[in-house]
């Protein structure tokens, strides 16, 4: 079995999100980092790896700026074989549709029975990348995984929706996303991040992935932005820098002013 | 101008936030059809959407509609290819399907939308991003615009006791879109007590770093006479049970007080507590979001702060 990971780039969470004004795009300027819910989707097919399923390979598959080459490194040193970034220029200003169809061009062409996703980009806060591309791909598909079992061919997920957990099987191959309390990441050693550099990366654009441009970029996005507003004006909230708990008196001041206690 | 809300559903209960939407956009002047997917639908039941605004109810009822998004969205698509706006409340299977119709139709998708319009010829939709910091207002290239809004964005109360037509659609799914079963569901213990109920809440995360330290969380909930609440992701860890978990698959709870210990504040979380009156967050984290919208943010580790707190008012 082979295991298709995506992976995005998004700024590093200590750099300041802020919308280009020229472009209404998010200004990617700063420090950048492989999306922590994606970690925990490279972490999980190392684990079914290490459960002793037959896994060939596990291939991280990126759409991003060619700047993504740098957190698709980190990928490969927490355990991905490979790495596919798709980079054009054609696809920057891409919408959730759009994203979906090139990553879903992307995916058809590496032969992968499990595809993972992470449960949100931590930039965009985009949920529902996993059930955009498995409908693009006609596969099953569950998100938000929160347990994840693969037994002959079928994959067996628990998942948490607003009434409980319901319990999935679908045959491979299929599409997951994984919550992010599947698992808890490990770090990848020196030698690992040595070893990520030997490591083959693709670099692929529109053409070579088979995208048909009229639907990707900035002229093929279905959702346009119109404008951009403040949000309702809101009260700035009081902030303490707290050393072993010296915080405490003040918390108890704060919430007796606002009568609380 | 057509409008369609899909109205999600559990064990005969409407999901509040598909009704909330359902409100919304009959409350924009138009008439908006009702899409409801199961299996032994009960029409009586249905046209009971009447209430909340929609003039007509498409009924999908068949075997495969049974819970899960796919089939759902073979029943809804040929629906909504003839629609200008397809809604969706928030919800695990919402999203899953109206990501997946928004693919399948190559339309547009909004996520976490908190307003909208439905105006002949031009659809907007309108979600908070960053963090909440901006306003983003999007409209759609072209039909039909796929929306799908946030948790707890719009009130669901009865707008009237009218009663919708209702009408039964063909239902055709496809072989992979039934591949996937379900095979088994745990419902949420409802025993012990309702967060919702509470003045006081200390609520946890990951960042109080293992189930062992809840006791410490315990005794600063009962220290300020409250209860204890909890994240998904310590819910999903099997840290602690489902019915104290608060958030968009949790509890809305807007307490007096709410003490948010190790919580980084993700969306998902902040639209079940948002409304609470007074927040207190505690986070190693500097950046965590929940500092943009608490009262009062403690940068430091809530294992350190908890017990010097809860000793700290029991010598009041």
């Amino acid at each position: 079995m082979n295991i298709a990971v995506c992976v995005k780039e998004v700024p590093s969470a200590a750099s300041a999100k802020r919308l280009d004004a020229s472009t209404n795009r998010l200004d990617r300027s700063g420090d950048s980092e492989l999306n922590p819910f994606d970690v925990h989707g490279l972490e999980e097919a190392i684990r079914i790896r290490e459960s002793g399923q037959q896994v060939d390979e596990i291939v991280a598959v990126c759409m991003g700026r060619e700047a993504a080459q740098r957190p698709l490194q980190k990928a490969l040193a927490l355990g991905a074989d490979r790495a596919v970034l798709l980079t054009d220029p054609e696809l920057a200003g891409s919408d959730i549709s759009g994203t979906a169809y090139a990553l879903a061009a992307v995916l058809e062409k590496q032969n992968a029975e499990l595809v993972i996703l992470g449960q949100q980009a931590a930039d965009a806060d985009c949920y529902v990348m996993a059930a955009a591309v498995a409908d693009h791909l006609r596969r099953p598909l569950v998100t938000q995984v929160a347990e994840l079992s693969i037994e002959g061919g079928t994959i067996r997920a628990k998942r948490q929706t607003e009434h409980g957990y319901d319990v999935i099987e679908a045959p491979l191959p299929a599409v997951v996303s994984v919550s992010d309390a599947i698992n808890t990441p490990r770090l990848p050693s020196i030698k690992a991040i040595m070893g990520a550099k030997k490591k083959p990366t693709d670099q692929v654009s529109a053409a070579d992935a088979g995208i048909d441009t009229s639907r990707v970029g900035e002229s093929g996005a279905r959702n346009v932005v119109k404008q951009v507003l403040p949000p309702a004006a809101k009260q700035e909230g009081k902030r303490i820098e707290d050393s072993g708990g010296d915080s405490a008196p003040a918390i108890v001041e704060f919430l007796a002013e606002r009568g609380v206690i | 101008m057509t409008a369609i809300v899909f109205v999600d559903h559990d064990e005969g209960a409407f999901n509040p936030n598909s009704l909330g939407v359902l409100v919304m956009a009959a409350s924009l002047g138009g008439e908006v059809t009702a899409f409801v997917a199961g299996s032994g639908i009960d029409d009586a039941w249905a046209a009971g959407l009447g209430a909340y605004g929609a003039s007509r109810v498409l009924v999908a009822d068949d075997a495969a509609l049974s819970g899960l998004p796919q089939p759902a969205v073979d029943a809804l698509e040929p629906h909504a290819k003839e629609a200008d706006a397809v809604l969706f409340g928030a919800g695990v299977v919402s999203a899953d399907i109206a990501a997946g119709l928004a693919a399948r139709l190559g339309a547009g998708i909004n996520c976490e939308t908190t307003d909208f319009t439905l105006d002949a010829g031009s659809v907007t939709a309108t979600r908070p991003a960053l963090g909440d910091t901006i306003l983003v207002e999007s409209s759609f290239a072209s039909g039909p615009a796929v929306i799908l809004c946030r948790a707890n964005a719009f009130a669901a109360d009865p707008t009237g006791s009218g009663s919708a037509e209702v009408q039964r659609v063909d239902v055709t799914v496809q072989d992979w879109s039934t591949a996937a079963k379900l095979a088994g569901r745990e419902q949420a213990e409802s025993a012990g007590v309702d967060i919702t109920e509470a003045d006081v809440l200390v609520a946890f995360g990951r960042g109080i770093g293992g189930p062992e330290n809840i006791p410490v969380i315990e005794e600063l909930a009962k220290a300020l006479h409250g209860e204890v609440a909890a994240t998904r992701a310590v819910v999903d860890a099997g840290w602690t049970p489902y019915s104290m978990q608060v958030g968009q698959t949790g509890k809305t709870v807007s307490p007096k007080l709410y003490v948010a210990c190790g919580i980084s504040g993700a969306i998902q979380h902040k639209v079940g507590m948002v409304n609470s009156g007074v927040i207190v967050a505690i986070n190693k984290d500097a950046n965590a979001p929940i500092f943009e919208f608490a009262d009062l943010g403690i940068v430091g580790d809530a294992l350190a702060v908890v017990p010097k707190l809860t000793e700290a008012l029991g010598s009041r």
